[in-house]
């Protein structure tokens, strides 16, 4: 009772609360390339979390981990309590049913109706019956605002509905923690305007543990409570979006006011290469 | 070699799906690997009917013209028969096959992977292996024998127009000649071929799908791929096989 009590009164204000997803020390490569040197993270039931950095930083890697798609080099991953880097394929299948999933493509797949794409961890993860799958589908779709859709398929509707019902499908097992790729991406403002309030009122409606990983800086500070703001493969700095605009690191403040790399500044070095005489 | 290490994981991976799995309560999907056997199988009818026709009409006149000085035209039925049956059937089936459904699975699988689908797969407790390879090698492995069966009887049929039409031999005979010459081992080598060559496309072509790196550029990569290297594979297969069978038979 206790528990609930207090997860009531989070979402707006981020206090230390339980913890529930906690990285420590996460080494990770890809391609053979050391991707993630040392991420130390921790996400608080019921907060909603912007994981912010530029192109290539290491943060899509930091969810595909996050989500056990990807084993790390070292360090670990708790989720729940639960180290998801050392897991048995029972407990993975647990664990998969507490989280949801939305992908930068929405990742629909495109042989099925909406519906049956919704329905699919259902009937897959449960014993309900057809019936009541159908209703729960239903429900689920009316959520994202997309009742009457079930027999569309996916390419029959636009970026910003099939963002809706990936979604509707990341919520069909009512899941804990919610991850999102690049929510907006692809999106006119006003349709990822309203993504962004539909993750706001379902975090808030299911008490949901919301991370978000993306490079859009208007929907980050709609959406946060707090934002990590990474950069080569480590987590720069963490705290409320006020704390990150007051932030002096010279990086945070280059991202946040879109100041591009410094060019080359040596003239003279220019001029030279383009006429032939520079160093190869 | 790399490639091969992680093909062979494949392949061990979905026999462990279709044979072990189904005795510990995991069902093999079958509405899915009805709709590949559709789209694998029926749905190449046509071409392999046709090319198989055209094949026994280019090996009937072959026959006939080597066989015309000796004057035993009419044992071209054997040599039709036989070795339609026991080659060019199974063979130029799973050639054409792994052109058209082998690339089509690589290509599909390809894209799916591409567009985070496999992922979504992964993160929705669903293992891509047995929701969408163990359909393809499956209906691929019921469908391709098939299709080699009904590549045999009409090639054996495009041989035997040229016979009747051309060389006059008399319908009665020829047939008899071809019942004479068949012999159930013949057939028989020839499906277990054409059972090895449907594992081969299947399991190649969906390899070659899950393995792509990168955006559009590498479903087309890997597309390729998969119709080189099943092609290529098919008839190392038919080499071990044939010297196999010519041994031991």
């Amino acid at each position: 009772m206790a528990a609930t009590a207090k997860n009531k009164k989070s979402s707006r204000k981020p206090e230390p609360g339980i913890p529930a997803i906690e990285i420590t020390d996460l080494y990770a490569s890809y391609q053979g390339r050391t991707v993630l040197k040392g991420v130390n993270l921790t996400v608080y039931e019921g907060e909603s979390m912007a994981i912010l950095g530029r192109s290539g930083c290491g943060k899509s890697t930091l969810l595909r981990l996050m989500i056990g798609l990807m084993k790390p080099d070292s360090g670990s991953i708790r989720i729940k309590g639960q180290d998801i880097t050392r897991m048995k394929e029972e407990e993975r299948k647990e664990f998969l049913k507490k989280i949801g999933m939305l992908f930068q493509s929405a990742a629909l797949f495109n042989s099925m109706t909406i519906g049956d794409n919704v329905a699919l961890p259902l009937r897959e993860h449960t014993q309900l019956e057809e019936s009541t799958i159908q209703i729960m589908t239903r429900m689920k779709l009316d959520l994202v605002g997309l009742s009457g859709f079930e027999n569309f398929y996916p390419s029959q509707l636009s970026g910003g509905m099939r963002k809706r019902a990936g979604l509707a499908r990341a919520l069909a097992m009512d899941p804990e923690i919610l991850f999102c790729d690049e929510p907006s991406a692809g999106l006119d403002p006003i349709v990822a305007a309203g993504i962004d309030n539909l993750l706001l009122k379902l975090k808030r409606a299911f008490n949901m543990t919301l991370v978000v990983v993306t490079h859009e800086m208007a929907s980050v500070f709609t959406i946060a409570d707090r934002i990590a703001m990474m950069h080569d493969g480590q987590i720069l700095a963490v705290g409320t979006p006020d704390e990150i605009r007051k932030n002096p690191h010279p990086f945070v403040q280059q991202f946040l006011n879109r100041v591009p790399d410094q060019e080359v500044q040596d003239k003279e070095m220019v001029l030279q290469t383009l006429m032939g005489k520079g160093t190869p | 070699m790399k490639e091969i290490d992680a093909y062979s994981r494949l392949v061990g991976t979905v026999l462990y799906w279709t044979v072990a799995a189904p005795f510990r309560r995991q069902k093999i999907r079958w509405r899915a690997t009805i709709e590949q056997m559709v789209a694998a199988g029926l749905r190449s009818i046509p071409i392999v009917s046709l090319i198989a026709f055209f094949v026994g009409l280019i090996l009937g006149m072959q026959a006939a013209y080597q066989l015309k000085p000796f004057g035993a035209v009419r044992y071209m039925a054997n040599l039709v028969g036989v070795s339609v049956t026991r080659e060019l059937g199974p063979m130029l089936t799973a050639i054409i096959v792994a052109g058209r459904s082998g690339s089509a699975m690589a290509a599909e699988i390809a894209t799916m992977k591409v567009s985070e689908e496999i992922d979504a797969l992964w993160t929705m407790g669903l293992n891509p292996v047995p929701f969408l390879v163990v359909p393809r090698v499956v209906a691929m492995a019921i469908m391709l024998p098939c299709l080699t069966l009904l590549a045999d009887f009409i090639g054996i049929i495009g041989g035997a127009l040229v016979g009747i039409g051309f060389e006059s031999i008399h319908p009665w005979v020829y047939y008899t000649q071809t019942a004479d010459a068949l012999v159930m081992k013949d057939l028989i080598t020839g499906l277990i071929k054409s059972g090895v060559f449907a594992v081969l496309i299947a399991t190649i072509g969906c390899y070659q799908g899950l393995m792509v790196e990168g955006g559009a550029e590498g479903v087309g990569r890997r597309t390729t791929a998969s119709v080189v290297t099943s092609i290529f594979m098919i008839i190392v297969a038919d080499v071990f096989f044939t010297a196999l069978f010519y041994s031991t038979f």
